[in-house]
């Protein structure tokens, strides 16, 4: 018997169609994975199913009645529950607040928390789901949470759980857990629908999967018929194949890092005595569950923070008191993790972005004062053309840009000066695979020129096909950077959750 | 109803903004004037007739609008970096005392060189009165609107303490005013009658220069980089708080100007009421002008011949000239409203 179906959804974003006739349909008990890169539809369907949008056509039938469109509370009332990618709960309450929060009538004169508490604490245990109702869950952790998020949904009444992209912000071992509790919840006749883009997990926790492209379903196949590279192609439309990476002897040492600490606003330590040395030819890649310290590592190395004790070496002179600016200058090429706030400024015209970093050199202003716009829009001309960036022209706005095309921009900023020094952090999230490889290759070609390159990611994949030396993150705390060959994913997720493993 | 942006704004659309909000603004005004009982349209064109009917006429809003041509573009430059200078005001009245202490006889300079000192004075006094706020919000992030606002009330009791004790003219029969300034710092009359002066072709080339320096300047781009995305800009190696600072004494001093050209211009010494609130109605000019600083010009005419005309009306039909006040604000919201709906489309659910 069909839980949910949709039937001919239609959903039109001005001139671009999001959701193009869409039919689907999920067994009870069976846990759907919804397949496709950024942009392929996948969330504006299930925010329709969630009544955060109308259709344009089309309707959905759950348990074959017909789900009132553009109303969450019908969703919620038809046993529908959607646990979000960024989790919706406020860290200064308890579980059990968070839990019976917006369920409880305005007019109730107090909380009636023992029957909650009940109700939890059996669902809690007929679902495996241990959790403490009276934790703050601003102490949980990352995986904690998202359990409660799950619990949320249940005591909603959901049968069915949407799940977008839950295994971004889990280590390996956490998400080895989460597969467990879907499939006791399935297990129990619930169903489920899982969002990813990530293949392997997709694989190995759907009974079915729909691959979605363009706002169309390319297929829907038994998993266990599927393998990875059909189902990478029908995700993508072609055949993308990432650049591998080639054994090379490493250079010279490039930076070093020398017992660096930094400081956060409230004074705790969000570097904790950082050593690291990175050599020409070479990447190393920072792994670690997002928040560990990577976003201060970045800070101190793109010279936005100055406030830190330790050295920074390039080439063996000091660092210190150098600004942005400076390290530009110096030779450092910087490809921030949050393209749209810091790589880009939206309003400005792609020719003035692109000169942004050097605006007082010889070749883009007279005596630092005056633009050259001749200069900087055939600089412009340039690299658009260089480096493949789909867009009108020098003058058009940026933010009109594609997440791809941004990501060029800054790229072509920070690598046609030819740094020797690349900070390159989470330079891929997000992007389409077409984009995916571009980047990878942009990097690998720098590291052949003799390059040196620090990766920060969250994605173990990304990381371990990428780097010649890889190092974890926790805390603060930097691991040894060790090849990568050396090291498994199950001690890297061990090692992201705060075990210490021992080189051997 | 829903709202969504839209993805390209045609120029037509930018351009008709303002003047379609001018519309709406009448408009809505005209409810006012139907209620003191005037006819509409009458009303209307009283208000047009007095602020361009005569040559007289012309000549008042021209002169009227100088000031608010710098304290507009004073307001523009400072809200462009998004550093909201709401006290060109105090900086006005920090100018035109500047004017008149060093221009009362201290310091004696041949004209060609005495207007020019006075200007140069007046701006400096401006630009270091908002040195003030602009440090307090880079060192200790103090909020800039509740420092600039507050401080014209102190400039204005400070002046107000000046002209009765210290800088009071002991030939002017015991009223608070300060000495009149010297021949040389007059800035001269441009026609024969009325008075329309010097200061209008000052404030122009102001209005050039600060375009010039926002389109092709280092500096420009970094206070336009500041103000679209402080984060981006400083990752860029923009430097934030030089750029802010620098952006504030550019403020300050036009706005500095503004006091210089209205005492060396028109009234030639100082007292209190030397201004009837140009430095706020610069925001509304800056706002009108959409930060632009050679549309500053026509915003300050507009807003300027609202003003003379509303007072010619007022005196012609039982209309009180608090009507233009009204008209100012009411074309201000309007204009806020117009700019949003270039840059959103509104669609109502069927």
């Amino acid at each position: 018997m069909s839980r949910l179906s949709f039937k001919q959804i239609t959903k039109r974003f001005g001139s671009l169609i999001a959701n193009d006739s869409i039919s689907l349909s999920l067994g009870e008990g069976e846990i759907m994975a919804l397949l496709g890169e950024n942009g392929a539809g996948k969330t504006t369907l299930m925010n329709i199913l969630f009544g955060h949008y109308e259709a344009d056509e089309g309707s959905i039938e759950v348990e074959d009645k017909v789900l009132t469109p553009g109303s969450t509370e019908a969703a919620i009332q038809a046993g529908i529950g959607m646990v979000h990618q960024h989790f919706t709960l406020a860290d200064n309450l308890t579980v059990i607040e968070n839990i019976i929060l917006g369920t409880e009538s305005l007019w109730s004169w107090r909380h009636d928390l023992t029957a909650a508490r009940r109700k939890l604490m059996e669902m809690a245990e007929s679902y495996s789901l241990a959790i403490n109702p009276d934790a703050l869950v601003g102490s949980l952790s990352v995986g904690e949470r998202q359990r409660v998020e799950i619990l949320k949904a249940l005591y909603r009444g959901a049968r069915t759980l949407i799940l977008d992209e839950p295994t971004a912000v889990l280590t390996p071992q956490e998400t080895e857990n989460l597969f467990i509790t879907l499939r006791s919840l399935t297990a129990k006749g619930l169903s489920v629908i899982f969002i990813s883009h990530k293949l392997h997990e997709i694989l190995a926790i759907s009974d079915r999967i729909s691959v979605l492209r363009r706002g169309k379903i390319v297929d829907t196949i038994k998993t266990s018929e599927a393998s990875r590279s059909e189902l990478a192609e029908k995700m993508v439309g072609e055949v993308v194949t990432r650049p591998q990476l080639e054994a090379m002897q490493p250079g010279a040492p490039v930076l070093t890092l020398a017992g660096l600490s930094a400081f956060g606003d409230d004074k705790l330590p969000m570097l904790n005595n950082v050593d690291l040395t990175i050599h020409a030819h070479e990447i190393i890649g920072i792994a670690g569950v997002a928040g560990n310290g990577q976003a201060a590592l970045a800070d101190v190395l793109s010279g936005l923070n100055r406030d830190y004790s330790g050295t920074l070496e390039l080439h063996d002179k000091t660092l210190t008191d150098a600004g942005p600016s400076d390290f530009v200058a110096r030779g450092i090429g910087r490809i921030p993790e949050d393209r749209h706030v810091r790589g880009m400024i939206g309003e400005m015209e792609i020719w003035e972005n692109l000169i942004s970093e050097d605006l007082r050199s010889a070749e883009i202003s007279k005596w630092k004062i005056i633009i050259n716009r001749d200069a900087a829009i055939k600089r412009a001309e340039k690299l658009i053309e260089r480096f493949d960036v789909r867009c009108e022209g020098p003058q058009a706005q940026t933010k009109l840009l594609s997440g791809g095309n941004i990501q060029k921009l800054i790229l072509a900023r920070a690598l046609s000066p030819e740094p020797d020094f690349i900070l390159a952090n989470q330079p891929v999230r997000g992007l389409d695979e077409g984009a995916i490889a571009y980047v990878q290759e942009q990097l690998f070609d720098a590291r052949k020129r003799g390059a040196a390159i620090l990766l920060i990611s969250e994605d173990l994949d990304e990381l371990l096909s990428l780097c010649d030396r890889i190092a974890v993150m926790y805390q603060g705390n930097l691991s040894e950077a060790v090849p990568t060959a050396t090291r498994t994913v199950t001690e890297l997720g061990l090692m992201m959750a705060g075990q210490a493993i021992h080189a051997n | 109803m829903q709202i969504e942006l839209r993805q390209h704004t045609s120029l037509l659309r930018i351009g008709m903004a303002p003047i379609s909000a001018i519309f709406a603004a009448l408009i809505l005004c005209s409810a006012l004037i139907i209620w003191a009982g005037v006819p509409v349209l009458e009303a209307y064109a009283l208000l047009f007739k007095g602020a361009f009917g005569s040559a007289f006429a012309l000549k008042e809003t021209f002169t009227r609008s100088i000031p608010l041509i710098f304290t507009g573009l004073a307001v523009a430059v400072a809200f462009r970096s998004k550093f909201y200078n709401i006290g060109a005001e105090g900086q006005l009245y920090a100018g035109a005392l500047a004017s008149v202490y060093f221009g009362t006889g201290l310091v004696s300079l041949p004209g060609y060189l005495m207007v020019p000192f006075l200007l140069l004075v007046g701006a400096l006094a401006g630009g270091l009165l908002l040195l003030v706020p602009v440090l307090l919000k880079t060192r200790l992030k103090v909020d800039e609107v509740v420092t600039t606002l507050l401080l014209n009330f102190v400039v204005l009791l400070m002046v107000s303490y000046l002209i009765e004790g210290p800088l009071r003219d002991p030939m002017a029969m015991g009223w608070p005013q300060t000495a009149s300034i010297v021949d040389e710092g007059v800035l001269p009359t441009l026609m024969s009658k009325g008075r329309l002066h010097a200061g209008l072709i000052v404030a122009i080339l102001a209005s050039v220069l600060i375009w010039a320096v926002m389109r092709f300047t280092v500096l420009g781009y970094e206070i336009k980089a500041v103000g679209f995305n402080a984060k981006g800009a400083e990752f860029s190696g923009v430097k934030i708080n030089r750029t802010v600072i620098l952006t504030a004494l550019i403020s300050g001093g036009l706005a500095g100007l503004a006091g210089v050209s209205e005492v060396a211009g028109l009234k030639g010494y100082l007292t209190l009421d030397l201004s009837p609130g140009f430095g706020y109605t610069g925001v509304a000019v800056a706002m009108l002008a959409q930060l632009h600083p050679l549309a500053v010009i026509p915003a300050a005419l507009f807003l300027s011949a609202v003003y003379v005309g509303a007072d010619s009306m007022s005196r012609a039909v039982n209309i009180p000239t608090y009507i233009a006040d009204v008209l100012v604000g009411v074309s201000v919201l309007a204009i806020l409203v117009s700019v949003m709906l270039t840059r959103y489309r509104i669609k109502w659910r069927k």
